[in-house]
Formats: structure tokens, C-alpha cells, sequence
């Protein structure tokens, strides 16, 4: 059993993984402590014909422990939690020059609207590709997510984000890839008897890669 | 064993009419050509560049397809002035539509009220097939292998029935439901045949998803083909 | 005072002179414990049922896109040449958890126990209302049989997941499904009544029939447990109800509550469902604490370690229920601000639930241990519910629900709650009372052969579901090897389906441990674990009207080892020694 996370390629990944491995050591604690005790106590306290249990009601100093200690580390996890959910999905938290990326879900597929040359979307030289999110390399990308027709969620495994899509609404969510490469995204919110399919990937380019790419698009688009 | 026997010679006499309907020496019908002067209007582009099973199958959805003045897809059918009771049983035999390359093929298919549709799936990837028809009962179903096969039937004439796949956003064909067999669907080269029509005075209708439908009266004499040609124009 | 008890025990010989026919005694009866057992079988057979589905859901997923072994009898809509379809996949996916939730667990727990356990544990002869009782479960029954039903219906079967997200299952040509999801709907109303009524006969019970002497803090702890839950369910299920309807008329007259087209709002569904659902998961869990405390007092043989603080816990438990729903929409796009606030509700949860496992382990320290067959599955409970509950801090904490939300991690997280805890509970509790039901006990050999390997098995099954949820496999999905990032878990996949079907085989042993000991089982004296409940001072089965004279209880409950008894327990209907008179009895007694 593997209990690490896998690689994350976006700036805030370390943080969340950070968090999780907190728990994880904390959690660990608890369980070992809880699990070592009941197998301890099964072992010596087992039943024998000349054993008499030891007649208590409990102990007030013992209940006041165990209330103490699991609220003190409950409200600390919250505090450490806090600004990193902040940071991740708070409504101020998209950084002001990050690239905007219209992504409409819709079943079963993902319908990605790029701002083109002017870095605006919607105005006229916007174009629209199918289950690819193009993005740069360390620079904010902030993804105005709709759609189409029931809730599906936006996944992206490697930069630990996930959103749902909720028809009726238009959430922002960002993220800034560490690397280049090319990650899953994955729809996380059963959405139908596609759901499983409904996949596109995160092409992370380089600035220069990225114009490359988005003078091709302009010219197919100009071509039709 | 008797009854045996009469259903036997009934099967044969049935389907030697069929056969014989269905020929080209049929007394009577209609034959003609789709044609189509002018520029076509442009197909909307596809990316099938994610989509690894059927990349470069096509790089346009044939909407609209021409080819030598010829304008395939075309449903062609009888639209009034059948005499009561000429509509026959509805065949057997499947009209079958097949999802290949990423797209449908053909584009646009005909059945008869309970007669099978046959959808079929030749590529390596899931296809939904989504019907969202206004007057028979609706259906979204998928095929996630290659090889699968589904049959549905339908109960009441809807022309036309827009076929759909979720998976694959530019897939999209046309179901066309009719109450009797005189119908049919131009090929390539623009041609149709409806045999097997009584004599009589009738309105046939082409009809077309992106170009509309056009009709005209054609009357049908007791003996040989009468001849109907269409032609569609960009609008 | 000793005479009292010597006539009481003596007045229990007389059983009732029962002239009821055989279809006002077993069919349609009144009696409490029959009801129960109606219960019993039908949630049995559900649970066989919601297994045998996830089982079909364990073969697509460790060996996707293979036929089946005997999936060939399957219909060409679910599963052509016995190869599943993804729309029957997320069929099975929604009603493997619609069966386990509302038809297996919830009832298992609150219709089989709170029936059987409360008039017998306080001392009452019967529930307070039992015609009303009789129809909570004639009422329950045409809603299972609505439920199963909807896979024969064209379209298939609801398959919008047991949640039932809108606008998904609010538009029929969005999943293709529509009378599946009516039925859906009309089911979860009708069901919704029986345990409405249900639920309101518990709490009057338990408020009025309590015998002389049993105060507030004399109950066991189950049936505290079973009084909070029915609070629960009576406050809760009416939500679940309401918004089903609602569902139900956006799908078939048009309306538009969670339509965003018509101005409706598709996060409204969540709301409503959550906040019925999240009292729900307390429901599925809280009269399963409730037995284990009663079966881990009597296999201890000690008191109940901080009784007090063990009802304080159920009651604060009952009440974080209601302030935490919001965790189960962190990701969907309600404002995050509220995010902050349900994170620190949902923490304080393991507050209570440490205090409730503490004080199990409280009661197990220097005790003189009894590894019967209900103290077996006790002891798992803990070990399990200690799992469930530690990973439920992970998705509670906001940053790190970000990427587990909606993966296996979730489902690791809710199996190790209802199937490590609530289910080796029901295993435990249903030994537990088996005698007191049939008259007979269960094979003990049987029972430990069956808890071993369930517990195997059982852990084989989830356990590797932490990890699949690690590396980011999404739920719900009907093909994993779709996904490159997800190639790599294909072999834990197949290792977890294996352990699947080993599991559910073996409850097998279950199955005919419960059937055949109900004929050839050893026959059951009066208290064969020796316990101090009230339900053992009736003999086994206990007879129609239960105890033949009130009993009168003296003390509160799990007096195991009291140091000047001469046997290791006193019931609770006998007097402690010293004590003369029953304290505290209610005025007028």
C-alpha cells in the first residue's frame, strides 16, 4: 500500500500535498495508538475462568484527555488549513495576469474557447478546440468554467484541481503549471453514460511553444 | 401440417412480391437525380486530432455532399397522394446505420414504422447514440466496442429525427421515419428509385438537413418509371 | 426486596394464552418482534441484493470489457453477450448504493432493531402505536418492490448515482433514463413514510412506556442511540421526501427547481439532499455504536466505560449532523467562504467519535474478555470505525478534498463506515439477539468462521481503495484503462475485485448460519450471554406482550463485576446488593 501522492506540477500542489501529509502523520498516530491499544487489550484482558474484571464507571481525567486532545488538533488542522483553500479556490485568489481560458463542459466533452491574440475573451478572434487546454508554463491560467447541460467536474490529477461545472453558473478557477508536458484531465462528476470518457488533456507549453501553437490555430481558423 | 404448408407458400408468395417490388422491371415508380448547381456551402471543420481511433477520417462533417453536380443524403418520398390502404407491411430486413471513422455512415437513413434500424458500431471507441425525436419514444444508448449492434424500431412517422453522439460533439445524422416503403435516399451520385407504386397523381418531397426540401407532382402511369430530378441550390 | 424479584421471575413462566391466526401473528401483525423480523428478512435479502450488484460492478472494473461469467442472461440492454454497458454500469453504481442505504443499512439498523430492542429493553410490553408500526412495514415493502422494478422498465434504471445529482436526473434525455428515475423517486417518498412513521412510534415509546425505574440515564446506550437516530430520521427523511417530489415533477409535469435553463438552480438539489443526507449517515451509524457498546459491556464484562459521556457523544454527534452537509459540496461551486466554516463543523465530528472509541477501549481495559461471536464483530467495529473515521479527516480538510473529492478515496472512506462499522455491527447484533428472536443461537463455530473471513476479506477489498483514491482514480467510472494515468492501478483493481467476490462468497456462511440455526440451532435459555438488559428476563423467543409483570429496574445498565454480586452481572431488574428500593423511580410507580 502506497500512501504517497503522486507527482503535482502546479504551484500550489505542495501545499495541498503538504497538508496531506500532516494528516497522514497525524491520522497514522491515532490509528497506531487505537490499534496497538485494542490489540493489547485483546491479548492480556482475554477471558480466563479465574479472571474477575476490574468493576469501574470511568475516570473524568481520562474523558477530559480525549475530548482535550482531538479538539486542540482538529482546530489546528483547520487553521493550517484555511489559507491554503484561500489560496486555492478563495474568490480573490486568481492572480490578475492570468491568462483566461473559457471552458465549457458538456456531455461528453470539453469544449476549450481561447482568447487568441488580443488575451481577451470574447472578442472575435476567440477560437474553440475540442478536449485540449493548451496553457504556459509558469504563468497563471484562470479557467472561466460553464456548462453545458448537467454537472460535470474539472480534474486535473498532476495539479491537484478539481471544480465542478454547474450549469447556470461561471466559476473561476486557477492554477499555474510548474512544467511543461502533457497532463490528464479528467471529468470527475458522474455526468451520463460517457462519463467515463469524457477526458482531454493539458497540453503545458513554453511561451515560445505556446504563440507557435496559437499562430497555427489563427491561421486554420483564417483558412476556413 | 396443412397450416404449415399454407404459412410456407404464404412466406413465399410474400417475398417473391417483395422480391418482385423491389426489382428494376417493376411495373411502376419513380427514378430520378439530386442535382446540385452552384457552390456548395463550405462543411463545418472537425478535429479528430484527439481522438486517436479516428484521426483523419475526415478533417469536415459531410453535410453537404457533392460530388460531379450530385447531391447525396437526400431523402426522397412520398409525401401525399397514396390511395388508401397502399401501404404495405414494413420489411424485415434492417435499414442499417453505421458509426465508422467517427462518423455516421450514411448520413442519413430511412426506415419504415417498425421496421429495424440496425446501428452499429466499426470503430474501437465508445459511441452514444443519442434520439431525441419529438413524436416516438426517445433513446440515448451506448456502444463501447467495436462490433456491437443495437436494434431499434420506431411507431410513428417523424421526418426528420436527428441522431446524435455525445462522445464525438460533430457526429450527427438524420433518421427519417415513414408510414410506407416509397422512400429513398440519394447515394453518391445523386440517383433514387421508388418502385412499387400504384398509377396515380403524387407529391414527392427531397428533402435535405441542411438545404431544405423541395416537391413536385409526379404521376405514376400503370407500366415503366416516372422521372423526378431535383434541383438543390445554395441558398 | 429479594421477593419481588422471586415473584417476578416466577409471573414470567406464564406466557400469554395467544389465540391470533397464523396471518394476524406472522403477516400482518402488530407485535413488535415480528415486525422486526419482517425487517430482518426483507433487509437481509436487500443486503444479498445490493451486494450481488456490486459484485457486477467489480467484474467491469477489474476486468474491463470482458464478458461475464454468466452475464449472458442478462438482457441486450444491460449487458450484450454479457459484456455490461456503461448505462446499466451506472445503473448498478446508483442502486448499489440506493439498496445498501435505504434498503439494506437503514432498515437493518432502525426498522429490525429499534423495533425489536425498545419495548423489550425498557420494559414495555409492545411500541406505542402498533397498528402504525404494522403499516411502517407493509408500507416499506411496495416501496423495494417499486425500487426493483425499475430495472425492467425501458430505459433502465435511475442512474444518476444514489445522490441523484440534478439537472442529470431531472432530465430524462440527458441520461436517457426516465421511468427508472420516476421510480426512483416515487419509491424513496413511499419508503420515506414507513420510516417516518416508524421513527415517531420509536420516540413516543421510549418517552412513555419506559418501566418504573428506567430513567433517562438507566437506558443502554442502544437504545439512546436508536432515540437520537429516530430524531434524525423524523427531521431528516421529510427533506429527502420533499425533494424527491420535486425531482420527480421536473421530470414529468415540467416544473423547473434545479433547472438552470428555467431560472431553476441545480446546487438547490444538493443542498436539500445533503441536508437530509448527512443526519442519514448518522443514522447508518449511530445505532450501530449503540449495540456495540451493549455487546462490548457483556464481552468485556465490565460497565460501560463513561456512560455519561458515551450518550453526550451520540447526542452531539445527532446535533454536527445537522451544521456539516456543506463538506459534501466543497468542490461544487458553492461560495468558498462557506468552505471554512463546514471544514471546522465537520473536524469537531472526530471529537465526539473519539470520545465514543476511547471509552470502548475504556471498557475493554482490564476487563475479563468474552470472544463470543457479537464481541468478535464488536471489536472489529471499533478497529474499522477507527479506520473510517481517521480518513474522514482528510476529505474534511478543504485543500486536500480537492483532489480525493469524487475518487476512491471517498469510497474506501464511506465502506470502512458502513461496512467496517454499521455492518459488523448488524453481524454482531443479529448474533447477539438471534435467541431472543428465534429462540436458538447461531452456530458459534460458524460465526467465528464466517467473522474471520469477512474481516480477510473485507480488508483486502477496501484497503487498496486508499490508495487508488491516492493516485487519483476518479468513482463512478465505468472504464479505468481509459484513462493513461490510471493503467498503472489496473492490477489493484483486479486484486480488489477478487477479494470482492471472496467476500461475498463467504456470506454465504452467513446466510446459512442465520436459516439453518433458526431449525437445528441449540436452543436458547433465557440470557446466554448473560446480560443485563430487561430483554432477557422474558424466555427465548419472548412471547406476544413480552414480560408477563412490568419488571422494575434499579440501576442503570452494564452492572457487569459489580465487586459485592456473587454472579458477574445483575440484571438490571434486580436489585444491586445494599439497595433496597428502586431510586429515582418515576413518580406514581
Amino acid at each position: 500500500m502506497d500512501w504517497m501522492l503522486p507527482p503535482a506540477f502546479s504551484t500550489f500542489a505542495p501545499d495541498i500535498d503538504r497538508i496531506y501529509y500532516v494528516i497522514l502523520v497525524l491520522t497514522a498516530i491515532a490509528f497506531v495508538i487505537v490499534e496497538a491499544g485494542l490489540i493489547w487489550f485483546v491479548i492480556k484482558y482475554r477471558g480466563r475462568p479465574d479472571r474477575k474484571a476490574y468493576y469501574t464507571h470511568g475516570n473524568a481525567t481520562a474523558e477530559i484527555v480525549w475530548t482535550a486532545v482531538p479538539a486542540v488538533t482538529v482546530v489546528v488542522l483547520g487553521i493550517m488549513s484555511g489559507p491554503i483553500w484561500n489560496k486555492v479556490k478563495g474568490r480573490d485568489s486568481v492572480p490578475a495576469d492570468a491568462m483566461p481560458v473559457g471552458v465549457r463542459a458538456q456531455q461528453f466533452e470539453w469544449h476549450v474557447t481561447y482568447p487568441g491574440a488580443d488575451g481577451a475573451l470574447g472578442s472575435a478572434d476567440d477560437f474553440t478546440v475540442r478536449n485540449q487546454l493548451h496553457v504556459v508554463v509558469n504563468r497563471p491560467t484562470v479557467v472561466m468554467l460553464t456548462a453545458e447541460d448537467v454537472i460535470h467536474s474539472f480534474f486535473v490529477p498532476a495539479f491537484r484541481l478539481k471544480q465542478d461545472a454547474v450549469p447556470g453558473m461561471e466559476i473561476r478557477v486557477w492554477f499555474e503549471p510548474t512544467q511543461t508536458g502533457r497532463f490528464e484531465l479528467a471529468c470527475a462528476e458522474l455526468c451520463g453514460l460517457g462519463h467515463y470518457r469524457m477526458k482531454a488533456f493539458v497540453e503545458v507549453h513554453t511561451q515560445e511553444d505556446y504563440q507557435r501553437w496559437l499562430a497555427e490555430q489563427t491561421q486554420a481558423a483564417a483558412t476556413q | 401440417m396443412k397450416q404449415l404448408a399454407l404459412a410456407g407458400l404464404t412466406v413465399i408468395t410474400v417475398g417473391a412480391f417483395g422480391w418482385y417490388r423491389g426489382g428494376d422491371d417493376a411495373p411502376a415508380g419513380i427514378t430520378g437525380t439530386v442535382k446540385f448547381t452552384g457552390t456548395p456551402p463550405a462543411n463545418p471543420k472537425i478535429d479528430m486530432s484527439e481522438e486517436a481511433a479516428c484521426a483523419g477520417s475526415a478533417t469536415t462533417d459531410p453535410v453537404v455532399t457533392v460530388s460531379n453536380g450530385n447531391l447525396a443524403d437526400v431523402l426522397v418520398y412520398v409525401k401525399s397522394g397514396l390511395p388508401p390502404g397502399a401501404a404495405a407491411a414494413a420489411p424485415t430486413a434492417p435499414a442499417v446505420i453505421d458509426q465508422h471513422g467517427c462518423l455516421y455512415r450514411p448520413r442519413t437513413v430511412a426506415v419504415m414504422v417498425k421496421q429495424p434500424l440496425e446501428i452499429r458500431n466499426s470503430d474501437p471507441v465508445l459511441h452514444n447514440i443519442k434520439a431525441v425525436p419529438k413524436k416516438n419514444r426517445g433513446f440515448n444508448i451506448s456502444q463501447p466496442r467495436e462490433g456491437m449492434k443495437t436494434t431499434r424500431t420506431f411507431t410513428t412517422a417523424e421526418v426528420p429525427i436527428p441522431l446524435q453522439c455525445n462522445v464525438h460533439g460533430w457526429m450527427h445524422a438524420n433518421l427519417a421515419v415513414l408510414d410506407h416503403p416509397y422512400f429513398a435516399v440519394t447515394g453518391p451520385d445523386g440517383s433514387f428509385s421508388i418502385q412499387g407504386l400504384p398509377p396515380g397523381n403524387y407529391v414527392l418531397e427531397a428533402w435535405h438537413e441542411k438545404l431544405g426540401a423541395q416537391t413536385m407532382n409526379v404521376t405514376v402511369p400503370a407500366t415503366g418509371n416516372a422521372t423526378a430530378n431535383f434541383t438543390f441550390s445554395a441558398k | 426486596m429479594a421477593t419481588t424479584a422471586a415473584t417476578l421471575d416466577q409471573a414470567i413462566h406464564h406466557a400469554h394464552v395467544d389465540d391470533r391466526s397464523f396471518l394476524r401473528k406472522y403477516v400482518f401483525s402488530t407485535d413488535h418482534k415480528i415486525i422486526g423480523i419482517q425487517f430482518l428478512i426483507m433487509s437481509l435479502l436487500f443486503l444479498a441484493l445490493g451486494g450481488l450488484l456490486a459484485m457486477v460492478m467489480r467484474w467491469q472494473l477489474g476486468f474491463p470489457g470482458q464478458a461475464m461469467p454468466g452475464g449472458g442472461v442478462l438482457p441486450e440492454t444491460m449487458a450484450p453477450g454479457g459484456v455490461l454497458l456503461p448505462e446499466f454500469y451506472i445503473s448498478l453504481v446508483t442502486m448499489h448504493g440506493t439498496f445498501m442505504v435505504f434498503f439494506a443499512i437503514m432498515p437493518l439498523l432502525v426498522g429490525v432493531f429499534a423495533n425489536f430492542l425498545i419495548p423489550l429493553k425498557i420494559g414495555a410490553p409492545d411500541m406505542a402505536f402498533p397498528r402504525i408500526n404494522m403499516a411502517s412495514f407493509w408500507i416499506a415493502v411496495p416501496a423495494g418492490v417499486l425500487m426493483v422494478a425499475g430495472f425492467f422498465v425501458e430505459g433502465g434504471h435511475a442512474g444518476a448515482g444514489w445522490t441523484a445529482y440534478a439537472p442529470l436526473s431531472a432530465m430524462p434525455e440527458m441520461s436517457g433514463v426516465s421511468l427508472g428515475q420516476q421510480f426512483w423517486c416515487v419509491s424513496l417518498v413511499i419508503l420515506g413514510l414507513s420510516s417516518i412513521l416508524g421513527s415517531m412510534n420509536y420516540i413516543a415509546t421510549i418517552i412513555n412506556m419506559r418501566a418504573p425505574g428506567m430513567t433517562w440515564f438507566r437506558l443502554p446506550l442502544s437504545i439512546w442511540a436508536l432515540f437520537i437516530t429516530s430524531i434524525l430520521v423524523l427531521l431528516a427523511i421529510p427533506i429527502l421526501s420533499g425533494a424527491a417530489i420535486m425531482l420527480l415533477f421536473d421530470q414529468t409535469i415540467g416544473t423547473h427547481f434545479f433547472l438552470p435553463a428555467d431560472g431553476g438552480q441545480p446546487l438547490l438539489w444538493q443542498h436539500l439532499f445533503w441536508f437530509f443526507g448527512h443526519p442519514e449517515v448518522y443514522i447508518l451509524i449511530l445505532p450501530a455504536m449503540g449495540f456495540v457498546s451493549d455487546i462490548i459491556a457483556n464481552g468485556s464484562r465490565k460497565p460501560i466505560f463513561g456512560y455519561h459521556s458515551m450518550v453526550f457523544a451520540i447526542v452531539g454527534i445527532g446535533f454536527l449532523g445537522w451544521i456539516v452537509w456543506g463538506h459534501h459540496m466543497f468542490q461544487s461551486g458553492m461560495n468558498p467562504t462557506l468552505g471554512m466554516t463546514f471544514m471546522i463543523s465537520t473536524l469537531f465530528i472526530a471529537v465526539p467519535s473519539a470520545i465514543k472509541t476511547f471509552n470502548w477501549l475504556g471498557t475493554m481495559w482490564r476487563g475479563n474478555l468474552q470472544f463470543h461471536v457479537p464481541m468478535l464483530h464488536a471489536i472489529a467495529f471499533v478497529a474499522m470505525f477507527v479506520i473510517g473515521g481517521l480518513s474522514g479527516v482528510f476529505m474534511a480538510a478543504t485543500p486536500v478534498d480537492i483532489y480525493i473529492h469524487d475518487t476512491y478515496f471517498i469510497v474506501a472512506h464511506i465502506h470502512y463506515v458502513l461496512f467496517g462499522g454499521s455492518l459488523f455491527a448488524i453481524f454482531g447484533a443479529i448474533t447477539f439477539w438471534y435467541p431472543k428472536m428465534f429462540g436458538r443461537l447461531m452456530s458459534p463455530f460458524w460465526g467465528k468462521v464466517h467473522f474471520a473471513l469477512t474481516f480477510v476479506f473485507y480488508n483486502l477489498t477496501f484497503w487498496p481503495m486508499h490508495e487508488l483514491g491516492l493516485k487519483g482514480h476518479m468513482r463512478r467510472i465505468y472504464d479505468p484503462s481509459e484513462y493513461e494515468f490510471l493503467q498503472p492501478l489496473a492490477p489493484t483493481n483486479r486484486f480488489i475485485s477478487i477479494a470482492a467476490f471472496l467476500l461475498f462468497a463467504v456470506q454465504l456462511i452467513f446466510a446459512l448460519n442465520f436459516v439453518l440455526s433458526w431449525f437445528f440451532g441449540q436452543k436458547a435459555d433465557r440470557n446466554p450471554w448473560k446480560d443485563t438488559g430487561l430483554e432477557w428476563v422474558p424466555p427465548s423467543p419472548a412471547p406476544h406482550g413480552n414480560f408477563d409483570h412490568t419488571p422494575t429496574v434499579y440501576h442503570m445498565p452494564y452492572e457487569f463485576s459489580h465487586p459485592h454480586a456473587t454472579e458477574d452481572y445483575v440484571p438490571q431488574n434486580r436489585p444491586l446488593e445494599g439497595q433496597t428500593r428502586p431510586a429515582a423511580a418515576p413518580a406514581g410507580q
